[in-house]
Protein backbone atom coordinates (compact mmCIF):
# COMPACT_ATOMS: atom_id res chain seq x y z
CA UNK A 1 0.00 0.00 0.00
CA UNK A 2 1.21 2.81 -0.90
CA UNK A 3 -0.29 5.58 1.71
CA UNK A 4 -0.40 9.19 1.63
CA UNK A 5 -1.07 11.19 5.07
CA UNK A 6 -2.28 14.90 4.89
CA UNK A 7 -1.28 16.82 8.08
CA UNK A 8 -1.81 20.18 8.90
CA UNK A 9 -0.23 22.21 11.05
CA UNK A 10 -2.60 23.84 14.32
CA UNK A 11 -2.05 25.99 17.26
CA UNK A 12 -1.93 23.35 20.30
CA UNK A 13 -5.58 22.79 21.74
CA UNK A 14 -4.38 24.85 25.10
CA UNK A 15 -3.49 27.90 23.31
CA UNK A 16 -4.85 31.25 23.69
CA UNK A 17 -6.45 32.65 20.74
CA UNK A 18 -6.14 36.09 19.78
CA UNK A 19 -5.66 38.20 16.90
CA UNK A 20 -3.64 41.35 15.30
CA UNK A 21 -3.35 43.93 12.45
CA UNK A 22 -7.16 45.22 13.24
CA UNK A 23 -8.57 41.60 14.24
CA UNK A 24 -7.10 40.35 10.52
CA UNK A 25 -4.15 37.72 11.75
CA UNK A 26 -4.22 35.12 14.22
CA UNK A 27 -1.80 36.16 16.73
CA UNK A 28 1.12 33.36 16.94
CA UNK A 29 3.19 35.45 19.62
CA UNK A 30 4.06 32.78 22.34
CA UNK A 31 1.56 29.73 20.31
CA UNK A 32 2.93 26.67 20.53
CA UNK A 33 1.99 24.37 16.62
CA UNK A 34 1.41 20.82 16.66
CA UNK A 35 0.22 18.03 13.96
CA UNK A 36 -3.54 18.76 13.86
CA UNK A 37 -4.91 16.06 16.20
CA UNK A 38 -7.42 14.18 14.24
CA UNK A 39 -3.92 13.93 11.04
CA UNK A 40 -2.10 12.90 13.44
CA UNK A 41 -4.09 10.23 16.44
CA UNK A 42 -6.41 9.01 13.32
CA UNK A 43 -5.67 9.09 9.97
CA UNK A 44 -1.62 8.90 10.24
CA UNK A 45 -1.42 6.71 13.07
CA UNK A 46 -3.84 4.18 10.98
CA UNK A 47 -2.06 4.63 8.05
CA UNK A 48 0.88 3.34 9.65
CA UNK A 49 -0.80 0.64 11.00
CA UNK A 50 -1.95 -0.95 7.46
CA UNK A 51 2.02 -0.28 6.53
CA UNK A 52 2.57 -2.78 8.92
CA UNK A 53 0.64 -5.39 8.57
CA UNK A 54 0.60 -5.17 4.63
CA UNK A 55 3.98 -3.76 3.62
CA UNK A 56 3.98 -0.18 1.44
CA UNK A 57 5.08 3.19 2.85
CA UNK A 58 3.80 6.10 4.56
CA UNK A 59 4.24 9.73 3.27
CA UNK A 60 3.04 12.77 4.96
CA UNK A 61 2.19 15.69 2.87
CA UNK A 62 1.56 19.17 4.48
CA UNK A 63 1.13 22.68 2.44
CA UNK A 64 3.10 25.51 3.92
CA UNK A 65 5.77 27.96 4.37
CA UNK A 66 9.48 26.45 6.29
CA UNK A 67 8.39 27.71 9.26
CA UNK A 68 6.43 24.08 9.08
CA UNK A 69 9.30 22.00 8.93
CA UNK A 70 9.40 21.49 12.64
CA UNK A 71 5.96 20.04 12.88
CA UNK A 72 6.15 17.94 9.91
CA UNK A 73 9.41 16.25 11.69
CA UNK A 74 7.23 15.18 14.91
CA UNK A 75 4.78 12.74 12.17
CA UNK A 76 8.47 11.59 10.93
CA UNK A 77 9.11 10.73 14.48
CA UNK A 78 5.71 8.80 15.24
CA UNK A 79 6.90 6.64 11.92
CA UNK A 80 5.93 7.96 8.27
CA UNK A 81 8.76 7.40 5.82
CA UNK A 82 8.99 10.58 4.26
CA UNK A 83 7.75 14.02 3.99
CA UNK A 84 6.35 16.41 1.44
CA UNK A 85 5.65 20.13 2.01
CA UNK A 86 4.25 22.02 -0.81
CA UNK A 87 6.34 25.48 -0.68
CA UNK A 88 2.38 27.66 -0.61
CA UNK A 89 0.45 29.53 1.65
CA UNK A 90 -2.54 27.37 2.84
CA UNK A 91 -5.72 30.19 3.22
CA UNK A 92 -8.48 28.45 1.15
CA UNK A 93 -9.37 24.85 1.19
CA UNK A 94 -10.12 24.73 -2.54
CA UNK A 95 -6.70 26.36 -3.44
CA UNK A 96 -4.92 24.05 -1.11
CA UNK A 97 -6.90 20.71 -2.43
CA UNK A 98 -5.88 21.61 -5.64
CA UNK A 99 -2.09 21.74 -4.50
CA UNK A 100 -2.36 18.20 -2.76
CA UNK A 101 -4.66 16.86 -5.92
CA UNK A 102 -1.34 17.92 -8.40
CA UNK A 103 1.10 16.78 -6.26
CA UNK A 104 -1.07 13.27 -5.79
CA UNK A 105 -1.93 12.70 -9.13
CA UNK A 106 1.58 11.54 -10.55
CA UNK A 107 2.14 9.80 -7.30
CA UNK A 108 -1.02 6.85 -7.87
CA UNK A 109 -1.24 6.42 -4.41
CA UNK A 110 -3.64 3.61 -2.67
CA UNK A 111 -4.72 5.89 -0.22
CA UNK A 112 -4.82 9.61 0.34
CA UNK A 113 -5.74 10.15 4.36
CA UNK A 114 -7.18 13.62 6.45
CA UNK A 115 -8.31 13.90 9.72
CA UNK A 116 -11.92 14.85 9.89
CA UNK A 117 -11.52 18.51 10.29
CA UNK A 118 -8.70 20.93 12.30
CA UNK A 119 -8.77 22.14 15.10
CA UNK A 120 -7.87 25.89 13.86
CA UNK A 121 -10.25 26.31 10.86
CA UNK A 122 -12.65 23.62 11.44
CA UNK A 123 -13.65 23.02 7.78
CA UNK A 124 -13.87 19.61 7.20
CA UNK A 125 -13.28 20.66 3.84
CA UNK A 126 -9.68 19.65 2.28
CA UNK A 127 -10.21 15.95 1.81
CA UNK A 128 -13.21 16.11 -0.56
CA UNK A 129 -11.97 18.36 -2.36
CA UNK A 130 -8.78 16.27 -2.91
CA UNK A 131 -10.82 13.78 -3.97
CA UNK A 132 -13.34 15.08 -6.43
CA UNK A 133 -10.17 16.46 -7.79
CA UNK A 134 -8.43 13.36 -8.26
CA UNK A 135 -12.33 11.46 -9.45
CA UNK A 136 -11.80 9.08 -6.05
CA UNK A 137 -14.44 7.99 -3.73
CA UNK A 138 -14.53 10.17 -0.28
CA UNK A 139 -15.29 8.40 2.79
CA UNK A 140 -15.69 11.43 4.97
CA UNK A 141 -15.68 10.86 8.85
CA UNK A 142 -14.78 7.18 8.98
CA UNK A 143 -14.27 5.45 12.38
CA UNK A 144 -12.95 1.96 10.96
CA UNK A 145 -10.72 1.39 8.01
CA UNK A 146 -9.70 -2.59 7.47
CA UNK A 147 -7.60 -3.43 4.22
CA UNK A 148 -7.58 -6.71 2.66
CA UNK A 149 -5.16 -6.55 -0.18
CA UNK A 150 -6.51 -3.87 -2.74
CA UNK A 151 -9.99 -4.07 -0.73
CA UNK A 152 -10.89 -1.79 2.38
CA UNK A 153 -13.79 -2.13 4.94
CA UNK A 154 -14.84 1.21 6.55
CA UNK A 155 -16.42 2.27 9.23
CA UNK A 156 -18.53 5.94 8.57
CA UNK A 157 -20.17 7.98 11.02
CA UNK A 158 -23.78 9.43 9.91
CA UNK A 159 -26.53 11.41 11.79
CA UNK A 160 -27.64 9.02 14.20
CA UNK A 161 -25.34 5.80 13.43
CA UNK A 162 -23.06 4.07 11.74
CA UNK A 163 -22.32 2.94 8.03
CA UNK A 164 -20.50 -0.15 6.53
CA UNK A 165 -19.21 0.77 3.32
CA UNK A 166 -16.74 -1.74 1.00
CA UNK A 167 -14.53 0.63 -0.89
CA UNK A 168 -11.61 -0.53 -3.36
CA UNK A 169 -8.46 1.58 -3.60
CA UNK A 170 -7.68 3.93 -4.21
CA UNK A 171 -10.36 5.93 -2.13
CA UNK A 172 -10.02 9.40 -0.30
CA UNK A 173 -10.72 8.56 3.65
CA UNK A 174 -11.16 11.87 6.62
CA UNK A 175 -10.41 9.69 9.90
CA UNK A 176 -12.59 10.28 13.20
CA UNK A 177 -12.32 8.78 16.88
CA UNK A 178 -11.97 5.11 16.54
CA UNK A 179 -10.31 4.76 13.83
CA UNK A 180 -6.57 4.24 16.04
CA UNK A 181 -4.88 4.70 19.31
CA UNK A 182 -2.45 7.98 19.66
CA UNK A 183 1.35 7.20 19.39
CA UNK A 184 3.86 8.75 21.63
CA UNK A 185 7.08 9.04 19.50
CA UNK A 186 9.81 7.49 21.13
CA UNK A 187 13.72 8.81 21.14
CA UNK A 188 14.77 6.56 18.38
CA UNK A 189 11.60 7.93 16.24
CA UNK A 190 12.94 11.48 17.10
CA UNK A 191 16.49 10.84 16.04
CA UNK A 192 15.56 9.10 12.63
CA UNK A 193 13.21 12.02 11.51
CA UNK A 194 15.69 14.02 11.87
CA UNK A 195 17.70 12.72 8.63
CA UNK A 196 14.28 11.14 7.05
CA UNK A 197 13.52 13.19 3.61
CA UNK A 198 11.40 15.99 3.27
CA UNK A 199 11.25 17.18 0.14
CA UNK A 200 10.12 20.61 -0.97
CA UNK A 201 7.75 20.89 -3.92
CA UNK A 202 7.12 23.80 -5.60
CA UNK A 203 3.02 25.32 -6.11
CA UNK A 204 1.49 25.36 -8.97
CA UNK A 205 -0.66 28.14 -9.75
CA UNK A 206 -4.44 28.32 -8.12
CA UNK A 207 -6.83 31.11 -6.98
CA UNK A 208 -8.28 31.09 -3.35
CA UNK A 209 -12.19 30.95 -3.67
CA UNK A 210 -12.21 32.29 0.01
CA UNK A 211 -10.37 34.59 2.35
CA UNK A 212 -10.62 35.44 6.29
CA UNK A 213 -11.21 39.13 5.95
CA UNK A 214 -11.39 39.45 9.69
CA UNK A 215 -11.48 37.57 12.95
CA UNK A 216 -13.94 38.16 16.24
CA UNK A 217 -13.75 36.83 19.73
CA UNK A 218 -17.19 35.91 21.53
CA UNK A 219 -18.37 38.19 23.71
CA UNK A 220 -17.10 37.78 27.61
CA UNK A 221 -18.79 35.42 29.25
CA UNK A 222 -20.19 36.84 32.73
CA UNK A 223 -19.73 35.55 35.82
CA UNK A 224 -21.52 32.39 36.67
CA UNK A 225 -24.73 32.68 38.88
CA UNK A 226 -24.79 30.39 41.58
CA UNK A 227 -27.24 28.71 42.86
CA UNK A 228 -27.30 27.10 46.46
CA UNK A 229 -27.44 23.35 46.33
CA UNK A 230 -29.88 22.93 49.16
CA UNK A 231 -32.39 24.59 46.65
CA UNK A 232 -32.04 23.21 43.36
CA UNK A 233 -35.35 24.45 42.34
CA UNK A 234 -34.28 27.64 41.74
CA UNK A 235 -32.11 26.75 38.81
CA UNK A 236 -35.09 25.35 37.19
CA UNK A 237 -36.63 28.83 37.71
CA UNK A 238 -33.86 30.91 36.26
CA UNK A 239 -33.76 28.23 33.22
CA UNK A 240 -37.80 28.90 32.92
CA UNK A 241 -37.68 33.00 33.58
CA UNK A 242 -34.56 34.19 33.07
CA UNK A 243 -32.59 32.03 30.17
CA UNK A 244 -36.33 31.06 28.96
CA UNK A 245 -35.06 27.85 27.39
CA UNK A 246 -37.17 25.30 29.37
CA UNK B 1 -29.48 34.92 -6.15
CA UNK B 2 -31.69 31.87 -7.10
CA UNK B 3 -30.38 29.03 -3.82
CA UNK B 4 -30.50 25.63 -4.15
CA UNK B 5 -30.80 23.91 -0.65
CA UNK B 6 -30.11 20.36 -0.53
CA UNK B 7 -32.98 18.73 1.41
CA UNK B 8 -30.88 15.83 3.23
CA UNK B 9 -32.87 12.53 3.94
CA UNK B 10 -32.36 9.51 5.81
CA UNK B 11 -34.14 6.41 5.99
CA UNK B 12 -37.12 8.08 4.27
CA UNK B 13 -37.59 10.93 6.26
CA UNK B 14 -36.53 14.50 5.78
CA UNK B 15 -33.79 15.77 7.94
CA UNK B 16 -34.81 18.19 10.60
CA UNK B 17 -31.21 20.09 9.32
CA UNK B 18 -32.60 20.33 5.97
CA UNK B 19 -35.77 22.49 7.35
CA UNK B 20 -32.84 24.58 8.78
CA UNK B 21 -30.66 25.04 5.81
CA UNK B 22 -34.41 26.12 3.97
CA UNK B 23 -34.69 28.51 6.32
CA UNK B 24 -31.49 29.81 6.03
CA UNK B 25 -31.80 29.91 2.41
CA UNK B 26 -35.33 31.37 2.56
CA UNK B 27 -34.23 34.25 5.40
CA UNK B 28 -31.79 35.31 2.39
CA UNK B 29 -33.10 35.35 -0.19
CA UNK B 30 -36.32 37.45 1.13
CA UNK B 31 -33.39 40.13 1.58
CA UNK B 32 -31.60 39.45 -1.60
CA UNK B 33 -34.06 38.41 -4.07
CA UNK B 34 -34.23 35.25 -5.68
CA UNK B 35 -35.90 31.85 -5.42
CA UNK B 36 -35.57 28.79 -3.27
CA UNK B 37 -35.06 25.53 -4.51
CA UNK B 38 -35.14 22.28 -2.56
CA UNK B 39 -33.46 19.41 -3.77
CA UNK B 40 -34.22 15.89 -2.34
CA UNK B 41 -32.50 13.07 -3.54
CA UNK B 42 -35.38 10.13 -2.14
CA UNK B 43 -38.54 9.97 -1.43
CA UNK B 44 -39.08 10.79 1.72
CA UNK B 45 -41.81 11.79 4.59
CA UNK B 46 -42.01 15.87 4.71
CA UNK B 47 -40.83 16.97 1.62
CA UNK B 48 -44.42 18.90 1.49
CA UNK B 49 -43.16 20.62 4.79
CA UNK B 50 -39.99 22.48 3.37
CA UNK B 51 -42.72 24.46 1.40
CA UNK B 52 -43.47 26.19 5.49
CA UNK B 53 -39.61 27.02 5.80
CA UNK B 54 -39.56 28.97 2.60
CA UNK B 55 -38.69 26.49 -0.20
CA UNK B 56 -40.43 28.06 -3.80
CA UNK B 57 -40.12 24.81 -5.65
CA UNK B 58 -38.98 21.38 -4.12
CA UNK B 59 -37.14 19.22 -6.88
CA UNK B 60 -36.35 15.57 -6.29
CA UNK B 61 -34.47 12.86 -7.79
CA UNK B 62 -35.59 9.34 -8.34
CA UNK B 63 -32.78 6.88 -9.19
CA UNK B 64 -31.97 3.93 -7.71
CA UNK B 65 -28.08 4.94 -7.68
CA UNK B 66 -29.17 7.25 -4.46
CA UNK B 67 -30.70 4.66 -2.96
CA UNK B 68 -27.68 4.80 -0.29
CA UNK B 69 -25.75 7.98 0.36
CA UNK B 70 -23.42 8.23 -2.09
CA UNK B 71 -21.76 11.85 -1.63
CA UNK B 72 -20.02 12.46 -5.06
CA UNK B 73 -23.86 11.33 -6.39
CA UNK B 74 -25.13 13.81 -4.57
CA UNK B 75 -22.92 16.44 -4.77
CA UNK B 76 -23.14 16.10 -8.95
CA UNK B 77 -27.34 16.07 -8.72
CA UNK B 78 -26.80 19.57 -6.84
CA UNK B 79 -24.42 20.74 -9.14
CA UNK B 80 -26.88 19.99 -12.06
CA UNK B 81 -29.83 21.65 -9.79
CA UNK B 82 -27.86 24.68 -9.75
CA UNK B 83 -27.43 24.57 -13.69
CA UNK B 84 -30.98 24.45 -13.97
CA UNK B 85 -32.04 27.13 -11.36
CA UNK B 86 -29.39 29.35 -12.53
CA UNK B 87 -28.38 29.48 -8.80
CA UNK B 88 -25.19 31.22 -7.63
CA UNK B 89 -26.01 29.81 -3.97
CA UNK B 90 -26.10 26.41 -2.42
CA UNK B 91 -27.08 25.54 1.05
CA UNK B 92 -26.29 22.69 3.04
CA UNK B 93 -26.34 21.54 6.45
CA UNK B 94 -23.18 21.42 8.10
CA UNK B 95 -24.00 18.36 9.51
CA UNK B 96 -22.40 14.82 8.63
CA UNK B 97 -23.97 14.44 5.58
CA UNK B 98 -22.69 18.06 4.65
CA UNK B 99 -19.27 17.19 5.21
CA UNK B 100 -19.02 14.61 3.04
CA UNK B 101 -21.08 17.06 -0.08
CA UNK B 102 -20.37 20.20 0.68
CA UNK B 103 -16.54 20.09 -0.21
CA UNK B 104 -17.06 18.16 -3.45
CA UNK B 105 -19.63 20.00 -4.74
CA UNK B 106 -17.20 22.97 -3.97
CA UNK B 107 -14.38 21.13 -6.08
CA UNK B 108 -16.73 20.27 -8.82
CA UNK B 109 -18.09 23.63 -9.24
CA UNK B 110 -14.90 25.78 -8.72
CA UNK B 111 -17.14 27.04 -5.69
CA UNK B 112 -15.97 29.33 -2.45
CA UNK B 113 -17.21 27.02 0.78
CA UNK B 114 -17.67 28.45 4.29
CA UNK B 115 -18.42 25.37 6.44
CA UNK B 116 -20.27 25.86 9.53
CA UNK B 117 -21.85 29.50 9.15
CA UNK B 118 -23.61 30.77 12.13
CA UNK B 119 -24.75 33.63 10.52
CA UNK B 120 -26.66 35.13 7.33
CA UNK B 121 -24.24 36.34 4.44
CA UNK B 122 -23.30 39.60 4.90
CA UNK B 123 -23.18 41.38 1.46
CA UNK B 124 -21.99 45.09 2.31
CA UNK B 125 -18.39 44.24 1.00
CA UNK B 126 -18.70 40.93 -1.10
CA UNK B 127 -20.42 38.00 0.28
CA UNK B 128 -19.02 37.25 3.96
CA UNK B 129 -20.30 34.72 5.90
CA UNK B 130 -19.26 33.89 9.71
CA UNK B 131 -18.44 30.99 11.07
CA UNK B 132 -16.97 29.59 14.01
CA UNK B 133 -13.49 28.83 13.79
CA UNK B 134 -11.07 27.49 16.80
CA UNK B 135 -13.05 25.22 18.34
CA UNK B 136 -15.71 27.52 18.92
CA UNK B 137 -12.89 30.02 20.72
CA UNK B 138 -13.40 32.67 17.74
CA UNK B 139 -15.22 33.14 14.38
CA UNK B 140 -13.89 34.17 11.26
CA UNK B 141 -15.59 36.73 8.60
CA UNK B 142 -15.31 34.87 5.56
CA UNK B 143 -15.38 36.61 1.87
CA UNK B 144 -16.50 34.15 -1.08
CA UNK B 145 -14.98 35.27 -4.18
CA UNK B 146 -15.67 32.34 -6.28
CA UNK B 147 -19.43 32.70 -8.44
CA UNK B 148 -20.54 29.61 -6.53
CA UNK B 149 -21.53 30.15 -3.44
CA UNK B 150 -21.36 27.02 -0.81
CA UNK B 151 -22.77 27.96 2.84
CA UNK B 152 -22.83 24.78 5.08
CA UNK B 153 -24.73 26.22 8.20
CA UNK B 154 -23.79 24.88 11.47
CA UNK B 155 -26.76 22.79 12.84
CA UNK B 156 -29.19 24.75 15.54
CA UNK B 157 -27.24 28.09 15.01
CA UNK B 158 -29.97 29.89 12.39
CA UNK B 159 -33.53 30.36 14.45
CA UNK B 160 -35.90 28.30 11.80
CA UNK B 161 -38.73 30.77 10.46
CA UNK B 162 -41.52 30.01 9.22
CA UNK B 163 -42.58 31.44 5.48
CA UNK B 164 -44.87 29.55 3.93
CA UNK B 165 -45.03 29.36 0.20
CA UNK B 166 -47.04 27.05 -2.17
CA UNK B 167 -44.52 24.97 -3.03
CA UNK B 168 -44.80 22.25 -5.91
CA UNK B 169 -42.76 19.17 -5.61
CA UNK B 170 -41.55 18.21 -9.05
CA UNK B 171 -39.15 15.19 -10.34
CA UNK B 172 -35.90 16.41 -11.91
CA UNK B 173 -33.13 13.89 -13.49
CA UNK B 174 -29.75 14.48 -13.32
CA UNK B 175 -27.13 12.38 -15.29
CA UNK B 176 -25.38 10.75 -12.74
CA UNK B 177 -21.99 8.69 -12.43
CA UNK B 178 -21.10 6.01 -10.79
CA UNK B 179 -20.19 5.44 -7.33
CA UNK B 180 -17.37 3.50 -6.17
CA UNK B 181 -18.23 3.12 -2.59
CA UNK B 182 -20.83 0.03 -1.76
CA UNK B 183 -23.08 0.51 1.93
CA UNK B 184 -23.52 -2.73 2.98
CA UNK B 185 -24.66 -1.79 6.48
CA UNK B 186 -26.42 0.57 8.20
CA UNK B 187 -26.04 0.23 12.48
CA UNK B 188 -28.60 3.19 13.73
CA UNK B 189 -28.33 4.11 17.61
CA UNK B 190 -31.58 3.39 19.53
CA UNK B 191 -31.69 6.62 20.76
CA UNK B 192 -34.88 8.48 19.62
CA UNK B 193 -32.98 11.90 20.11
CA UNK B 194 -29.49 12.36 18.57
CA UNK B 195 -27.11 14.64 20.29
CA UNK B 196 -25.99 16.05 17.70
CA UNK B 197 -29.44 17.52 17.42
CA UNK B 198 -30.85 17.81 20.66
CA UNK B 199 -32.28 21.30 22.25
CA UNK B 200 -31.21 20.25 25.51
CA UNK B 201 -28.45 17.79 26.86
CA UNK B 202 -27.58 16.54 30.31
CA UNK B 203 -23.93 15.36 30.78
CA UNK B 204 -22.06 13.51 33.24
CA UNK B 205 -18.35 12.72 33.73
CA UNK B 206 -16.06 10.86 36.33
CA UNK B 207 -17.59 12.81 39.26
CA UNK B 208 -20.49 10.16 38.66
CA UNK B 209 -18.38 7.71 39.92
CA UNK B 210 -19.35 4.33 38.03
CA UNK B 211 -21.69 3.15 35.33
CA UNK B 212 -24.27 2.14 38.04
CA UNK B 213 -24.94 5.62 38.93
CA UNK B 214 -26.25 6.80 35.61
CA UNK B 215 -29.90 6.15 36.70
CA UNK B 216 -30.18 9.93 37.83
CA UNK B 217 -28.92 11.68 34.26
CA UNK B 218 -31.17 9.40 32.67
CA UNK B 219 -33.80 10.26 34.94
CA UNK B 220 -33.39 13.84 34.64
CA UNK B 221 -33.07 14.15 31.31
CA UNK B 222 -36.31 12.31 30.36
CA UNK B 223 -37.89 15.23 32.78
CA UNK B 224 -36.09 17.90 30.86
CA UNK B 225 -36.90 16.22 27.28
CA UNK B 226 -32.98 16.09 27.30
CA UNK B 227 -30.40 13.83 25.67
CA UNK B 228 -27.44 12.62 27.71
CA UNK B 229 -24.09 13.39 26.72
CA UNK B 230 -20.57 12.15 28.65
CA UNK B 231 -16.94 13.06 29.02
CA UNK B 232 -14.47 11.69 27.28
CA UNK B 233 -12.92 9.50 30.17
CA UNK B 234 -15.91 7.72 30.97
CA UNK B 235 -16.75 6.54 27.43
CA UNK B 236 -12.57 5.60 27.23
CA UNK B 237 -13.44 3.23 30.81
CA UNK B 238 -16.81 2.09 29.04
CA UNK B 239 -18.99 3.44 31.46
CA UNK B 240 -21.43 5.01 28.63
CA UNK B 241 -21.16 4.41 24.62
CA UNK B 242 -18.97 6.27 22.48
CA UNK B 243 -21.45 7.61 20.89
CA UNK B 244 -22.17 9.70 23.40
CA UNK B 245 -18.74 11.63 24.08
CA UNK B 246 -18.86 15.19 23.83
CA UNK B 247 -15.60 17.36 23.31
CA UNK B 248 -12.76 17.61 21.02
CA UNK B 249 -12.07 14.39 19.92
CA UNK B 250 -15.83 13.07 20.27
CA UNK B 251 -19.15 14.50 18.92
CA UNK B 252 -19.34 18.89 18.98
CA UNK B 253 -22.71 20.21 19.76
CA UNK B 254 -24.64 23.00 20.43
CA UNK B 255 -27.57 22.28 22.31
CA UNK B 256 -29.82 25.23 23.71
CA UNK B 257 -28.90 24.12 26.99
CA UNK B 258 -25.69 21.69 28.40
CA UNK B 259 -25.85 20.91 31.91
CA UNK B 260 -22.45 19.29 32.94
CA UNK B 261 -22.58 17.46 35.59
CA UNK B 262 -19.59 15.86 37.33
CA UNK B 263 -17.14 17.44 34.92
CA UNK B 264 -14.32 19.55 35.36
CA UNK B 265 -13.99 21.23 32.35
CA UNK B 266 -10.73 20.49 30.45
CA UNK B 267 -10.33 22.82 27.66
CA UNK B 268 -10.59 19.50 25.06
CA UNK B 269 -14.24 18.88 26.40
CA UNK B 270 -15.30 22.49 26.34
CA UNK B 271 -13.85 22.72 22.69
CA UNK B 272 -16.73 20.65 22.04
CA UNK B 273 -19.40 22.26 24.10
CA UNK B 274 -17.94 25.75 24.41
CA UNK B 275 -20.93 27.04 21.87
CA UNK B 276 -24.16 25.86 23.68
CA UNK B 277 -26.05 28.80 24.78
CA UNK B 278 -26.71 28.36 28.32
CA UNK B 279 -23.97 26.36 30.16
CA UNK B 280 -25.03 24.64 33.46
CA UNK B 281 -22.24 23.49 35.98
CA UNK B 282 -22.88 21.13 38.49
CA UNK B 283 -19.82 20.19 40.65
CA UNK B 284 -18.27 19.56 44.06
CA UNK B 285 -15.33 21.66 43.20
CA UNK B 286 -15.88 25.42 43.38
CA UNK B 287 -12.48 25.38 41.51
CA UNK B 288 -13.67 23.45 38.66
CA UNK B 289 -12.38 25.78 35.63
CA UNK B 290 -16.08 24.51 34.11
CA UNK B 291 -17.41 27.42 36.23
CA UNK B 292 -15.76 30.19 34.19
CA UNK B 293 -17.61 29.15 31.26
CA UNK B 294 -20.93 28.75 32.53
CA UNK B 295 -24.24 30.70 32.63
CA UNK B 296 -25.32 29.15 35.96
CA UNK B 297 -23.89 26.76 38.63
CA UNK B 298 -24.54 24.59 41.68
CA UNK B 299 -21.59 23.95 43.92
CA UNK B 300 -22.73 20.35 45.72
CA UNK B 301 -22.56 16.67 45.24
CA UNK B 302 -24.48 15.52 42.35
CA UNK B 303 -25.98 12.13 44.56
CA UNK B 304 -27.81 14.93 46.96
CA UNK B 305 -28.28 17.93 43.64
CA UNK B 306 -29.97 15.98 40.65
CA UNK B 307 -32.43 14.04 42.67
CA UNK B 308 -33.78 17.16 44.04
CA UNK B 309 -33.57 18.60 40.59
CA UNK B 310 -35.47 15.55 39.02
CA UNK B 311 -38.25 16.47 42.16
CA UNK B 312 -38.16 19.74 41.14
CA UNK B 313 -38.73 19.16 37.22
CA UNK B 314 -41.88 16.88 38.36
CA UNK B 315 -43.79 19.42 40.02
CA UNK B 316 -42.82 21.90 37.46
CA UNK B 317 -44.18 19.05 34.75
CA UNK B 318 -41.15 19.99 32.35
CA UNK B 319 -41.68 16.68 30.72
CA UNK B 320 -44.84 17.85 29.20
CA UNK B 321 -43.77 20.62 27.65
Amino acid sequence: MKILVCISKVPDTTAKIAFTENNTKFDTNGVQFIVNPYDEWYALVRGLEIKEAQGGSVTVLNVGGAENDPTIRKALAIGADDAVRINFEAKDALATATQIAEFAKAENYDMVLFGKETIDYNGSQVGGMVAALLDQPFISNASKLEMDGNKGKVERDIQGGKEVIEVEAPFVLSAAKGMAEARIPNMRGIMAARTKPLKVVEASASADATEVVSYELPPAKGDVKLVDADNPAELLELLRNEAKII
Amino acid sequence: MNVIVYANTNQNKVHKSAFEATSYASQFASKHGGKVTALATAEAEGLEELGKYGADKVLQINDSKLADFKPELIAQALKAAAEAEQAEVVVLSHDLSGKSVAPILAALTKGGLVSGAVDLPNTDDGFVVKKAVFSGKAFAHTKINAEMKIISVMPNSIEKKENSKESNIESFDAALGDSRLNVVEQKMESTDLPLTEADKVVSAGRGLKGPENWEIIEELAKELGAATACSRPVSDMDWRPHHEHVGQTGVAIRPNLYIAIGISGAIQHLAGVNQSKVIVVINTDPEAPFFKSADYGIVGDAFDVVPKLIEAAKEMNLASN
